[in-house]
């Protein structure tokens, strides 16, 4: 451990950040682990509080607040909801990386941040592995995959988690740098980790409403993960290696826009690259591509004008608003739209649609019962909406909502936005 | 007063060890309010989940001689809920049930800890109306707004939490329970003790049940904004639409500054040259509203409004509306620091207390953004500034005691609705009288020997 001056000086530098939260209180309202537990230190103001304190020397025990800020879903709820506009999630991320600093990394964690996830060969190789023996080694998939973003392959429990797919997407589908067509547009694919290893046919589906749309497509081989698994569990150095390899993969390509479907992602590359890179250029290159992230739902909508169709039936389906994307970008109506414009299914919306599924990456592995609660909720919810297909804008919400209904005994099944348009596409 | 170790495991004999906490971290978050006020850590928290344990810990607070302070939502405005002088805190968060909403007879039976904005949608559900709605409803809670005697955007025709209290069950410092007030709408049985609890602050006794009146909802309404040049004109109207004898639900103003600093905030069109705004709403029986609107506006006219402007819609009322929630985000937004008060006067002392809150803002060199309930004469003027800036804050804590100075000098009072705390309590002698404290001082003595219940609070030490 470093010296405790040392990080009191490093709190010290969020001071102009904390100072703005005014301690209203009005975040208890929208935090879906205070709901939960009820505790203050569980909610934005009370771990800005703690966070305060420590700077301020009226708490000596850093462990002790560490543990508190983890129990924290990163969705971002209270944020949009402040009054005072504090930018908790940004404040949060910054104080994990600065504990994190000070007490160090779990060896667990740093070994798969540090030596696997900035390695995207390495990391797709090893991920293989499990996914080939997934049921044999089960108990060492999970110890490798246990951090990740979306808590994929990691049986621990009684969770009802989907298998590692056969085949990731990356392995299916060569490298793509097909030309504009008929829209004009030429777009540059990041499906992310999940959809990656777990979701290949959220990817194919991509690919297939691109191409609907006479949309050009760029995907370079060699991604890797966006870095917020690392970076949420505090690990600076290892985010910043995985931006590099992602920007210089993407600087190559000519495209108008870099097209998520994982809301993760999607608010990661957008708002938290820029913000978060300690490297003066890379940040700079981080903001220049930026503008360019969308959301797939968002690109359909706001670019290519698909617009919802008369409803002509079929079967019901209800959307859960990933709080990434709710959140961090704003965007609520287009995927609602963009089933709306699908064919063969019928909208209706669900109660709370708004509120986080509970999954929040390694959360959901950490303080599992917690992160079930809230989880149960929303697949209750998806219950009272009648609906017989949940659709979603992110994968790892999609894994979270299955395993709850499941452990329901619903075989609601769960399908990511663009899948449900491709479907209903001729 | 025993070690800590010893007390937390008394405790967690009673409420279960899940419910005890003593981690510093943990007790650090229970250490604050909404005030900006230093902040003091207790030396225990716990969270009793039924009434009876909630009694058993109050009583064992007493016989143990520990200072407890009860906690709803902790967003008081004015220090009420900081353990100033340690001890326990005891959260009432676990008993958030409403036990009875009674159609026929109009009342609701509620545990302290019920979240307000819950307990008013629940009422709403049943076609019902429980009207007090402070601006902090979404997170505050029912026994908060009891012991704050918390108001609304409506009180100024529908009255404040007290209106609503029919009764209370609360616990005695010897975890003896105490009933007062009933289900009727009359009751004079005895000491109007729902009178004596509300504003409280948890100095005389620890809720454990209320009863609260509800109403039905009225079948209509009509939003408006007006815009003044000039503040007095603003005032004027004020006072000439309550002389006529319309009482608006709503009644709300806004001076310019706060106009600016929303407009900047959100970029809603607001007219950033106007002097000061009104937000007006009336309701009621329809023909009544339509009357009372037509009424509105004339007066408006008369007192020389700029323009007026009538909602058309849902939509456009919640337009109008956002206007005024968002005054606090927006102040709150432009400075670090924000400093809330809550001075209120005599109705017809607006545009008095107007041109004072403006001398008071250029004599300390402040920005002070003016917005609140005119209708009440409870004005909310806020000062933005940074507590880091140390020759600052000693200017805001001079202004805001020339704030009081100036609103008890027009009959006002000190706090129209975020009660008195630690924030006020030096003050409270000056607008009431020394008999009066020392009244109160006694009740608490007779009541509370032992001093625990929320000491230090209101009444001083
Ligand atoms: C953004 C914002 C807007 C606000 N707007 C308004 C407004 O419009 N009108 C208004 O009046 N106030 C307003 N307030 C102030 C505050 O919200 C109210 O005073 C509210 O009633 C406090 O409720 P609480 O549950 O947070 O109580 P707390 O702050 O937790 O406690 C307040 C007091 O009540 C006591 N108490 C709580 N529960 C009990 C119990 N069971 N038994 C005995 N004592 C108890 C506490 O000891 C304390 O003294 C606002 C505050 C904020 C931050
Ligand atoms: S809503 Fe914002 S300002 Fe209010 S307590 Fe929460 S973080 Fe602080
Ligand atoms: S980010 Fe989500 S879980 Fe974390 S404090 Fe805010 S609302 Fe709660
Ligand atoms: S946010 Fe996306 S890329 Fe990042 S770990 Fe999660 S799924 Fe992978």
């Amino acid at each position: 451990m470093a010296e405790i001056q040392e990080l009191i000086k490093l709190l010290g530098e969020l001071d102009d950040e904390l100072v703005g939260c005014m301690r209203c209180g009005m975040c208890q309202a929208q935090c879906p682990v205070f709901a939960q537990t009820g505790r203050e230190a569980d909610v934005a103001r009370g771990k800005l509080a703690l966070l305060d304190g420590l700077a301020h020397e009226m708490i000596k025990d850093p462990k002790g607040v560490k543990e508190r800020l983890d129990r924290c879903l990163l969705c971002g709820s209270c944020q949009a909801a402040c009054p005072s506009g504090v930018k908790v999630v940004d404040i949060f991320l910054k104080a994990r990386a600065i504990l994190t600093g000070y007490m160090g990394l779990p060896p667990a964690k740093k070994v798969i941040f540090q030596q696997l996830m900035t390695r995207p060969q390495l990391f797709d190789k090893i991920v293989g592995l499990g996914s080939r023996f997934q049921g044999v080694f089960s108990k060492k998939a999970s110890e490798v995959m246990g951090t990740s973003c979306a808590r994929f392959a990691s049986p621990l429990g009684d969770r009802h988690y989907p298998n590692l797919a056969d085949k990731p997407f990356h392995k299916t589908q060569g490298e793509l740098n097909e030309p504009r067509g008929s829209s004009g547009m030429r777009v540059a694919f990041f499906p992310g980790c999940v959809t990656d290893k777990v979701y290949p046919r959220v990817a194919e589906a991509t690919l297939k409403v691109l191409r609907h749309h006479g949309v050009g497509i760029y995907l370079p081989h060699g991604q890797a993960c966006c870095g917020i698994p690392a970076l949420s569990s505090g690990e600076r150095k290892s985010f910043e290696k995985m931006v590099e390899t992602n920007l210089s993969l993407f600087e190559k390509g000519d495209f108008d826009y870099i097209i998520t479907v994982c809301a993760t992602c999607a608010a990661t590359l957008k708002d938290v690259w820029p913000m978060m890179v300690e490297d003066d250029t890379r940040r700079e290159r981080a903001k220049a591509m930026s503008g360019k992230v969308m959301d797939i739902s968002q690109f359909l909508v706001d670019v290519l004008g698909v617009e919802p169709g008369e409803a002509h039936g079929g079967k019901k389906v209800t959307y859960h608003d990933p709080c990434h994307l709710r959140n961090s970008l704003k965007v609520t109506a287009q995927p609602r739209n963009v089933l709306k414009a699908s064919r063969g299914v019928e909208f209706t919306e669900m109660p709370e649609a708004a509120t986080c599924c509970g999954c929040g990456g390694s959360f959901s592995l950490e303080h599992y019962d917690l992160s079930r609660t809230i989880g149960q909720r929303k697949a209750e919810n998806v219950g009272k909406s009648g609906a017989e297909l949940a659709a979603t804008s992110c994968p790892a919400c999609m894994m979270q909502i299955s395993d709850m209904l499941s452990q329901k005994g619903e075989n609601t099944p769960v399908r990511h936005v663009v899948e449900v348009y491709a479907e209903g596409l001729k | 007063m025993a070690d800590a170790t010893t007390l937390a495991k008394d405790f967690e004999a009673i409420v279960g060890a899940d419910n005890v906490m003593t981690h510093e971290a943990d007790l650090h978050a229970y250490s604050y309010d909404s005030a900006v006020l230093p902040s003091k850590a207790p030396a225990l928290a716990v969270r009793p989940t039924t009434e009876d344990q909630l009694a058993r810990v109050t009583r064992a607070c007493n016989q143990k001689g520990l200072p407890l302070t009860v906690r709803g939502a902790g967003t008081n405005l004015s220090g009420g809920t900081i353990p100033e002088q340690g001890g326990v805190v005891i959260l009432t968060g676990a008993l958030n049930q409403v036990l009875e909403i009674n159609e026929e007879d109009l009342y609701a039976v509620c545990q302290p800890g019920v979240v307000t904005a819950k307990f008013a949608a629940e009422v709403a559900s049943r076609g019902l109306f429980y009207p007090p709605d402070p601006g902090s409803q979404a997170v505050s809670t029912l026994g908060g707004n009891v012991a704050e005697n918390a108001g609304g955007l409506r009180g100024l025709k529908y009255g404040v939490t007290k209106d609503y209290l029919m009764g209370i069950d609360f616990f005695d410092v010897d975890g003896e329970q105490v009933t007062s007030g009933s289900r009727t709408v009359k009751c004079v049985t005895g000491y109007n003790l729902p009178g004596l609890m509300s504003a409280s602050e948890g100095t005389l006794g620890v809720f454990n049940k209320l009863i609260f009146k509800l109403v039905p909802p009225p079948q209509a309404s009509q939003a408006m904004m007006a815009v003044f040049d000039d503040v007095q004109d603003a005032s004027r109207t004020v006072a000439s639409i309550i002389r006529n004898k319309i009482v608006p639900c709503t009644l709300e103003f806004m001076d310019n500054v706060t106009i600016r600093t929303v407009e900047g905030f959100r970029g809603a069109g607001l007219p950033t040259d106007a002097a000061a705004l009104l937000l007006i709403e009336v309701d009621g029986h329809p023909v009544q509203v339509k009357e009372d609107a037509e009424k509105i506006e004339k007066i408006c006219k008369e007192e020389g409004v700029r323009s007026i402007e009538i909602a058309r819609d849902a939509e456009h009322k919640g337009q109008l509306w956002q206007a005024r929630r968002d005054a606090l985000p927006a102040l709150a937004n432009f400075r670090p620091t924000c400093v809330l008060e809550d001075a209120t006067v005599p109705r017809s002392k607006m545009p008095d207390m107007m041109t004072a809150l403006g001398r008071i803002a250029d004599e300390y060199k402040l920005t002070i953004g003016t917005f609140g309930h005119a209708g009440d004469g409870n004005l909310h003027p806020t000062i933005m500034t940074d507590k880091r800036d140390k020759d600052e804050w000693h200017r805001v804590e001079e202004a805001v005691n020339a704030i009081f100075e100036e609103a008890l000098g027009m009959g006002g009072t000190l706090s129209g609705e975020h009660g008195i705390g630690i924030a006020k309590s030096q003050w409270m002698e000056k607008e009431t009288s020394p008999a009066t404290i020392a009244y109160c001082r006694k009740m608490k003595a007779a009541l509370d020997p032992n001093n625990i219940l929320n000491p230090g609070k209101i009444i001083g030490t």
